[in-house]
């Protein structure tokens, strides 16, 4: 794609303007950094920074039936969230592959905000609406929306009054109507917010005037990744993948087998009573060397038995990190494997998520 | 941006300082700032021949893993092994203590083919 193909959020000329470095993202023209990833990194982990993730999918779904039918398309329990919660839950194909990964969010008693992966919102609004009973209501509300994530310990300190974890109420702040949830991406304390576009650049700018004395910093997707990879947090299409379902990637907690229909329920089951075939483990370098890559390949005892889907020098721990499938049998905590890194192996130990905690 | 007048260029971001028949080679002030945050550097191996362009360093920052390349043919007589320890005197100092390495080279009208401060300058607008 094109340069001048690529959307641009409603925040693009704020990023342009702050001297953020501009990439192609998911179709979008996206800011990668502004200053440099590791400083935008720690702004996260110890005041606060913010994000443009305008170019996230937002899917309406109305209707009586809503609820029900939404618990045959997506894995977690959709039972559960009471009207101002949201859960964290697969989409999946009929194989159990993963198709996108999201946040629904009950807003109303038969109402909810599905907030998707850029990449895939028109194939995930595809998909629900292919198999939509006519009764309900579909909607993709993106173009009309801009959104912002604000990331970091001092969060509290910039809004009263926020809401509590996974959930999302709607408010008035400076009369812009928001809709503000308390989750993220990064593994701190933080809110998502969204907004009508013609409130984005408002929105964006009275926050950064805002948390000025906090050390708030505007934050770009490199940090974004680095910050979700020291959590473990998967990337779509990265770590999950048509091809990988949940049990896999080591996220059967949002997967309700108890269910008694979901679309890919029977290929879980089958894996769960089977065990996978690979599983997504985190890794850490044992020595400061190169650090792991996405697509390396992972050995052990001289047989490569997987592949990297992620992996940086994590700024936190000034160390290489990263996930990788490998063969199940190996994918034991403490285990060490070898990472290929330009035909060298450099040795690697299986860790427990996250890669980082806060000490 | 800073770009030395003394200095020579090459497309791939490369600065090159001329010593007798030998070329001190790292990477420019712009390639740094593009990269941002280096973390780790793979040195050539001593006394490996290098043809003009070819791939013979690594530059690793948090996000991606850039090839250095020789910008002529030569051999290599010395690289910056305090890199090893600190990675970050690239973004620090990319024309003084970031240097990467050095290369004998073979025929000093090789680099004709290299740009002046002027045409690099240009070329990073």
């Amino acid at each position: 794609m094109t340069e001048a193909a690529q959307k641009k959020t409603p925040l693009y000329d704020e990023h342009v303007k702050r001297g953020a470095k501009m990439v192609p993202f998911a179709g979008w023209l996206m800011p990668v950094q502004y200053t440099s990833i590791v400083e935008e990194h720690q702004a996260v982990r110890k005041n606060v920074g913010m994000f443009d993730i305008s170019h996230m999918g937002q899917l309406i779904i109305d209707g009586n039936e809503a609820r029900d039918w939404l618990n045959t398309m997506l894995t977690n329990n959709i039972d559960k969230l009471e009207v101002g919660q949201g859960q964290y839950t697969f989409l999946l194909n009929e194989r159990g592959g993963i198709i996108d990964d999201l946040i629904a969010y009950r807003i109303g008693d038969a109402k909810f905000l599905l907030v998707v992966n850029a990449s895939c919102t028109d194939e995930d609004f595809a998909w629900l609406d292919r198999h939509r009973p006519s009764n309900i209501r579909l909607g993709d509300r993106s173009a009309h929306f801009g959104g912002v994530a604000i990331q970091g310990p001092r969060v509290s300190e910039l809004f009263v009054n926020l809401p509590a974890r996974n959930h999302i109420v709607d408010l008035e702040l400076d009369e812009m109507p928001i809709s503000m949830a308390r989750t993220g991406y990064t593994g701190e304390d933080g809110v998502e917010v969204f907004f009508s576009k013609g409130d984005a650049v408002k929105f964006w700018n009275a926050v950064l005037e805002q948390g000025r004395d906090l050390g708030i910093k505007p934050c770009g997707l490199g940090a974004r990744d680095t910050l979700r990879l020291e959590m473990c947090y998967p990337l779509n299409g990265s770590d999950l993948s048509p091809e990988r379902n949940p049990i896999e990637a080591g996220l059967g907690f949002f997967v309700d087998l108890t269910k008694p229909n979901f679309i890919g329920r029977d290929v879980l089951l089958k894996t769960k009573e089977n065990g996978p075939r690979e599983k997504l483990v985190p890794f850490k370098m044992i020595d400061k060397g190169p650090p792991p890559r996405p697509h390396y390949s992972v050995f052990a005892n001289g047989e490569r038995i997987g592949e990297v889907t992620s992996g940086t020098s994590s700024p936190s721990l000034n160390w290489g990190v990263g996930m990788a499938y490998i063969n199940a049998p190996y994918a034991k905590v403490g285990a060490k494997i070898d990472i290929e890194i330009r035909g060298q192996k450099f040795p690697a130990t299986i860790e427990k998520k996250p890669l980082y905690k806060k000490s | 941006m800073n770009v030395p007048d003394n200095l020579l260029y090459t497309e791939s971001h490369e600065w090159i300082k001329r010593e007798g028949d030998k070329i001190r080679v790292g990477i420019t002030d712009h390639a740094q700032s593009e990269l941002t945050d280096v973390v780790y550097v793979e040195l050539p191996k001593m006394d490996r021949q290098a043809n003009a362009k070819e791939a013979i360093a690594v530059v690793e920052s948090v996000k991606a893993a850039s090839d250095i390349y020789a910008p002529v043919k030569g051999t290599v007589v010395e690289v910056n092994k305090a890199l090893e320890a600190d990675p970050g005197l690239i973004n620090r100092e990319p024309f003084g203590q970031g240097w990467i390495f050095v290369l004998k080279i073979d025929k000093p009208d090789d680099l004709k083919n290299l740009k002046d401060a002027a045409t690099y300058k240009k070329q990073i607008g």
